[in-house]
């Protein structure tokens, strides 16, 4: 037997109905776990990093949060927060076997992100408005301590904000293997781990908001 | 099969109710939050955020994230990682605050 035919086979017997996937979900979820704690210390360092320019120079960073718009940034935590709600919805959903009620609860996640990183966008749209961006004259020409927190504001939400684009990318997968069958629920592990990374997403951005937004 | 499997076949589910609670405890400590830093600006406001704000971590690891429900394993796992990254924090201060 060719190994193309044997892995049909395999195929076939893993899709029958009835047949239990030989899946392991507690490795899988032990290795996602693994891989948020590496999110937590990449995340963890740039926080230290923040800590220690905010012991040095406490006037300027309060002088330059003031400059946030904090109405923006409670709403995209409002946002996050119920997209983090939604998401734990469609996992327990898909638990209970209702594909279809899990499919809506996760294209409201999809929803909500994009509406994090549409207020996101007008966030630093007026931010580069009055020349506080990255690169920009203005930014280099502030005091020093305010440069370095709009920097570290930059960076940290941006890097925040590659990880809700990933989120977002990684959900339609999902997405379209719920659609497709390939997960259900009898296998949904892909969805458990997304849902996990997401909870992660929403925990950093619940630092970020007192930090950047609220030091004032 | 194996208990794995059996653990596959019959999830722990936790009833959407305790999920809608969480989010709306969430979204009141986001208003304490708030509130300290706009009605308490300075010391007392920052005080509250370093209060509520770890309180609001615990409660997505805990339900969200199902790690009150998880082995022992997971939790001690994620303790070490938190322990570390203390570490880190920690030492660095030390060294910053006490030059």
């Amino acid at each position: 037997m060719s190994s193309e035919s044997a892995h049909a086979i395999d195929q076939a017997i893993d899709q029958a109905p009835g047949h239990v996937v030989h899946a392991d979900p507690e490795a899988g979820k032990t290795g996602m776990w693994l891989f948020l704690f590496t999110e937590l210390l990449l995340f963890g360092g740039l926080f230290l990093i923040y800590g220690v320019y905010r012991s040095m120079h406490e006037g300027a960073f309060h002088h330059a949060a003031a400059e946030l718009n904090v109405a923006m940034g409670v709403t995209n935590t409002i946002v996050l927060l119920t997209s983090s709600l939604t998401m734990v919805m469609a996992v327990s959903s898909l638990q209970r076997n209702q594909a279809k009620r899990s499919l809506g609860f996760l294209t409201a996640t999809l929803a909500l992100s994009a509406t994090f990183l549409v207020i996101k966008y007008f966030e630093w749209s007026a931010k580069h408005h009055h020349g506080i961006f990255p690169g920009m004259d203005h930014l280099h020409e502030l005091p020093h301590g305010e440069g370095l927190f709009f920097n570290l504001y930059f960076m940290m939400t941006g890097l925040h904000g590659v990880h809700v684009v990933i989120g977002m990318i990684v959900m339609l997968v999902v997405l379209a293997k719920i659609r497709s069958g390939a997960v259900h629920g009898g296998s949904y592990g892909i969805l458990e781990y997304t849902g996990l990374y997401w909870h992660l997403v929403d925990l950093i951005w619940i630092f970020l908001l007192p930090l950047f937004y609220l030091t004032t | 099969m194996s208990n794995s499997n059996a653990a596959a076949a019959k999830p722990h589910v936790l009833p959407d109710g305790l999920f809608v609670m969480v989010w709306v405890a969430l979204l009141v400590l986001t208003a304490i939050t708030v509130g300290g830093s706009v009605f308490f600006p300075g010391k007392i406001g920052i005080l509250v955020a370093m209060i509520v704000t770890p309180i609001k971590a615990a409660l997505i690891l805990m339900y969200f994230m199902h790690l009150k429900y998880e082995k022992a394993g997971f939790v001690a796992m994620f303790l070490v990682a938190v322990g570390i990254l203390s570490i880190f924090i920690g030492l660095t201060f030390f060294d910053y605050l006490l030059r």
